[in-house]
């Protein structure tokens, strides 16, 4: 009896936590369903009749496009890096290179890097070729950033394929090509997937570079989001339809995908 | 639960300063003043516990989930022999899960440090770097892009590629103990 009151408890607990943790997110949906003054209202209301107003004025102030140059920049950097850390990561698994233990800290030791070290030098490269504001280079920026995580990724998935099937498609003369497209890339297309994904939410949500290295023609959402802080007047509302929109996508895709969420988070650590 | 991780970091700086932390229609202050306290100037009075308190909330989902794979990772029969030979919950779990998950805690930990070190988002939005909320990444950016003193910024960048290099020459060494125990071929 004891033990079951106790398991009660527990659960009320966790259920509690969870409830806490998930109100900032419930709120910012339900603020971007208000009108403009029942989302400021100094006392909170549950009830009300939603509106789509919020929305309507968030893609009024142009956010169609922000979102467009979202989506090129994370796509474009998600397949950039993909591509690049599967040759990659097969010589550091499949095929040796000497000394892969270097090879993978040099990889991560890039990513340790904070962005804002390199970020100076990169804005006036860019600036002096006059790449600036160009979406297609703040997704290679990105693709580059992505690399080292994808590569740590993937090579950990390549050491799951089993040597035999490798060696046996050697022996029925597949040439290196052949190899890797017919035989490891199907059986590794888990592992593509948990990378790609970890790629497009990091580039996606990415703030800093895009404030810095765009300004207008190829900025993407985050920086028009923080845009509403020198916002006067009520615009919760708004705000909370626009930050819904930018948020969702990457909600929708890390619960469908939890689990491989986890293994790219940990960079493949954790199986 | 893991949602506020997945949250856009922009997006969750904008709601938790607006719709949580605000004097007026903050949903903290609205709960402080239900329970008859003072409401409170979250980000400009609290600068540092509010950027504590947002990145929290985005970083607990991460590591719950890290720690959630280790315990799924326990053994059964590990746990039970435990209760065999007589160890309540508490001693199970401090002799035979707590040193099970350590491997799992130091990935937590190493990659958590490395990205919260790098954290700008919360802090640009939030605070602006006010109250002691300045971090490298802030720093620099002020200085090069709102102070418009490119040389002074980019000796923080040197000071920044220095100091990685030593916390990252630390953290590779627990980062290849971890990695290799965990299933090198």
């Amino acid at each position: 009896m004891n033990n079951k009151l106790r398991g009660t408890l527990i659960s009320i607990l966790t259920w509690v936590l969870v409830l806490l943790f998930f109100f900032p997110v419930f709120w910012m949906f339900i603020n971007g369903f208000k009108p403009e003054s029942l989302a400021s209202s100094v006392n909170p209301k549950i009830f009300f009749t939603p509106v789509t107003d919020g929305y309507r004025l968030a893609m009024d102030r142009g956010m169609a496009g922000y979102l467009q140059n979202s989506l090129t920049a994370a796509v474009t950097a998600t397949v950039i890096s993909v591509v690049l850390a599967i040759p990659a990561a097969y010589a550091l698994s499949i095929r040796r290179v000497k000394n892969v233990e270097g090879s993978l800290s040099f990889f991560i030791s890039t990513r340790f890097m904070p962005l804002a070290a390199v970020v100076l030098p990169l804005f006036m490269i860019l600036k002096t070729i006059g790449l600036l504001d160009n979406i297609y280079m703040l997704a290679i920026v990105y693709g580059a950033v992505n690399l080292p995580v994808t590569v740590w990724m993937m090579r950990s998935f390549l050491l799951e394929v089993p040597f035999e099937i490798i060696e046996a498609s050697r022996v029925d003369g597949a040439g290196l090509f052949r190899e890797i497209v017919r035989i490891v890339l199907p059986l590794v297309m888990p592992g593509i997937a948990a990378a790609a994904l970890i790629s497009f939410i990091f580039a996606w949500n990415e703030y800093f570079l895009s404030l810095l290295l765009t300004s207008s023609a190829a900025r993407t959402t985050p920086p028009f989001l923080a845009s509403f802080v020198d916002g006067r007047g009520q615009f919760l509302a708004v705000l909370s339809a626009a930050a819904t929109i930018a948020a969702l996508p990457v909600i929708i895709a890390g619960w469908v995908a939890q689990k491989q969420l986890v293994r790219g988070l940990s960079m493949g650590a954790i199986k | 639960m893991i949602t506020p991780f997945l949250v856009m970091p922009a997006a969750a700086a904008l709601i938790w300063k607006f719709s949580m932390f605000d004097t007026n229609i903050g949903m903290v202050n609205w709960l402080f003043r239900t329970l008859g306290l003072d409401s409170v100037s979250w980000s400009t009075d609290h600068p540092l516990a509010s950027v504590v308190i947002v990145l929290t909330w985005q970083f607990t989902p991460f590591m719950m989930l890290i720690l959630l794979a280790g315990l799924q990772g326990q053994s059964k029969e590990s746990l039970e022999a435990a209760q065999v030979d007589g160890a309540g919950p508490w001693r199970t779990f401090t002799w035979i899960t707590l040193p099970h998950l350590r491997m799992y805690i130091e990935i937590g930990v190493l990659l958590g440090s490395v990205i919260i070190l790098q954290v700008f988002d919360p802090i640009a939005i939030l605070t602006k770097g006010t109250g002691g909320t300045k971090t490298l990444a802030y720093l620099l950016y002020e200085r090069a892009f709102i102070g418009l003193d490119v040389g002074q910024a980019a000796a923080y960048g040197v000071v920044t590629v220095v100091l990685t290099i030593i916390v990252a020459t630390v953290a590779l060494k627990t980062l290849f103990k971890v990695f290799m125990a965990g299933g090198s071929r």
